[in-house]
């Protein structure tokens, strides 16, 4: 067989530069602490928590095809876990760091019974688990009920301390959170899930290791959840269940996800900015703010189902942060991207 | 071997699987059944499958040959039986492990990943039921989709592919996982002549890289084509099991097609 002048490309020129471009903006955040007011880099923050809450809630949905509406299960016990870690006498910010590792752990065990449950079971179920949990951590007595607690070994650190380190942590948990799962969706193993999204019976019949995978995700979704949950605790300093355990964040998440455009990377990250800037604009509405939100979350599922970054893509062509693959014939156009000359 | 009609009445080709036997074969079924609460779909069946084999799989609607396909692949647990493949018992392997030691299957109604392109479609067969790592599986993926003619949709998202592509990608991403046994599942029907022509000829090359083949069609003249023994179940049992030429002329499997013209 002869070269035939395929390659496979997985980036193209723009997603080269678009990628060193966001990698540089992450960098450069990182020394905004020396220059930004404790209010900015609070907001930032929040702005981190809601990109990780997005980001991992598509990769859950988006490109697992598990969609769950009990993720709060584990952004409430990523706030737990902090408050008795510290309460243990661990550094309080260590704990936000940890409580999250944690909750991964946790998420392993309770992964074995939530997998065998299909689609909407799945969904329900982990809306069970969260309710479960909630109830379940009411009963610490350290929590004292719905009376809550607040993160004390925060008074530690002086205000400034306090936005400073908890911008930076989230900093990097957005980082981490992004690379990881861009490197996972890139890998065979996120070729898997999103077969196993499309047709679990054909991924079992290709030799896709189903529940493996599955648990991949759900573990990374989970730990994800978890830290946006201890980050939460960092900037909101008090912990009562039925905030930290509300549906309401997993309500955001899809609506993030569903405005920015379910199963793309990108637009996961699109949806948490735009969330961000109506929470800002309109979040002091009150109860038409959330109606306003469900109104907007339902005519995108209605009209625009591929959601903002869908319809860029699909009118544009263009790919930020490429995820798949794309043969290319050099013969008949220049090789975009170093993919592996596949030679038939 | 194993190419003898047997009758209707409860003798089956199992017995004729003694240790003589078994060396050349890949893979055999003994004694299935599968039931769905009352409903026997497959009523003790017995199969086996050589080395490079080509194997047709003949019978009308509900006969049971998905049914005994799905038991083969491992997407399916029989309800009393065992399934060998090369020696080993992997009656209890799940499908995808069955597929990573070398069985690989088509459906009858296209499965495809429709979200990804055909590349990524096949990429997945190749990287998982292959084992294959980074270029050897652009390679073996870029090989395949040429093969089965694919290779002018690769970018094309599954989801847009009509059903005859839809069909053609079943096959090249069971052939991507590097199959020893291919299970096809009516991969030919609706096809005109010259598309049955076109596979036809996919499949024989298939056959000379020694891959054994069960094939399920209805389209009788394109199977004997590509294989040298037909199998007929009725009502989950094998009435017919030989050279395609007797089957095709056995009381039973006439009956089962209701006098219908064949071969």
């Amino acid at each position: 067989m002869t070269d035939s002048g395929l390659v496979v490309a997985r980036w193209t020129p723009t997603s080269v530069t678009f990628t060193v471009a966001g990698v540089g903006l992450l960098l450069a955040l990182s020394f905004l602490p020396t220059v930004a007011s404790p209010a900015t880099l609070d907001r930032m923050t929040t702005l981190f928590i809601y990109v990780i809450l997005a980001a991992t809630w598509n990769a859950l949905a988006g490109y697992g095809g598990l969609v769950s509406i009990g993720q709060q299960a584990f952004f409430g016990l990523g706030a737990y876990v902090t408050i008795r870690l510290s309460n243990a006498g661990v550094n309080v910010y260590t704990a936000v760091v940890v409580a999250p590792l944690i909750v991964a752990l946790f998420s392993l065990p309770l992964s074995l019974p939530m997998l065998r449950l299909k689609t909407s079971e799945f969904a329900v179920g982990m809306w069970v688990v969260a309710e479960l949990i909630h109830l379940l951590v009411n009963l610490d007595p350290l929590i004292q009920g719905e009376t809550g607690i607040s993160l004390i070994a925060l008074n530690a650190y002086t205000v400034d301390q306090r936005n400073a380190l908890t911008f930076w942590i989230a900093l990097a948990a957005v980082a981490a959170v992004l690379a990881i799962l861009f490197v996972l969706l890139r890998s065979a193993t996120g070729a898997g899930l999103q077969a196993i999204r499309d047709n679990e019976e054909a991924a079992n019949s290709v030799g896709v290791r189903v529940v493996t995978v599955k648990r991949i995700v759900f573990v990374f979704a989970a730990a994800g959840a978890a830290i946006a949950g201890s980050l939460w605790l960092a900037t909101a300093i008090s912990f009562q269940p039925k905030t930290y355990f509300s549906a309401q964040w997993t309500s955001y998440m899809i609506f993030m996800v569903l405005v920015g455009g379910l199963g793309t990377f990108e637009g996961a990250i699109i949806g948490a900015v735009i969330f961000y800037a109506i929470e800002a604009a309109f979040g002091s509405m009150g109860v038409w703010y959330m109606i306003g939100l469900g109104a907007v979350a339902l005519l995108f599922s209605l009209f625009l189902p591929s959601g903002l970054y869908g319809i860029f893509g699909a009118r544009t062509g263009v790919q930020l942060l490429p995820v798949g693959y794309w043969l290319r014939d050099t013969k008949s156009e220049p090789a975009v991207g170093q993919g592996k000359a596949a030679e038939a | 071997m194993l190419g003898t009609v047997e009758s209707g009445e409860g003798r089956l080709p199992g017995p004729q699987i003694g240790a003589a036997h078994t060396e050349g074969i890949v893979l055999s079924a003994e004694g299935i059944v599968k039931r769905f609460g009352a409903l026997t779909v497959l009523d003790n069946v017995a199969f086996a499958l050589s080395r490079g084999e080509a194997v047709g799989v003949v019978g009308p609607n509900g006969a049971g040959k998905t049914t005994l396909l799905s038991v083969l692949m491992g997407a399916l647990e029989p309800t009393a039986g065992s399934v060998h493949y090369l020696g080993q018992n992997v009656t209890r392997l799940p499908a995808a492990e069955r597929c990573r030691v070398g069985i690989a299957r088509t459906h009858q109604v296209p499965k495809s990943f429709s979200g990804m392109t055909v590349f990524e479609n096949a990429l997945v067969a190749a990287q998982h039921g292959g084992g294959h790592r980074a270029s050897e599986a652009y390679d073996r993926v870029v090989e395949t989709l040429r093969l089965t003619g694919m290779l002018r949709v690769a970018n094309r998202r599954a989801e847009t592919l009509g059903l005859l592509d839809r069909k053609r990608l079943e096959l090249a991403r069971a052939v991507a996982t590097d199959p020893k046994v291919l299970l096809l599942d009516e991969i030919g029907g609706g096809l005109t002549d010259g598309e049955a022509g076109e596979l036809v000829s996919t499949i024989k090359v298939l056959r000379e890289r020694g891959i054994a083949l069960v094939w399920i069609e209805h389209i009788v003249h394109v199977l004997v084509q590509v294989t040298e023994r037909l199998v007929c179940l009725d009502s989950g049992k094998i009435v017919a099991d030989g050279k395609p030429r007797d089957v095709m002329k056995h009381p039973d499997v006439v009956r089962a097609y209701l006098g219908s013209a064949v071969g």
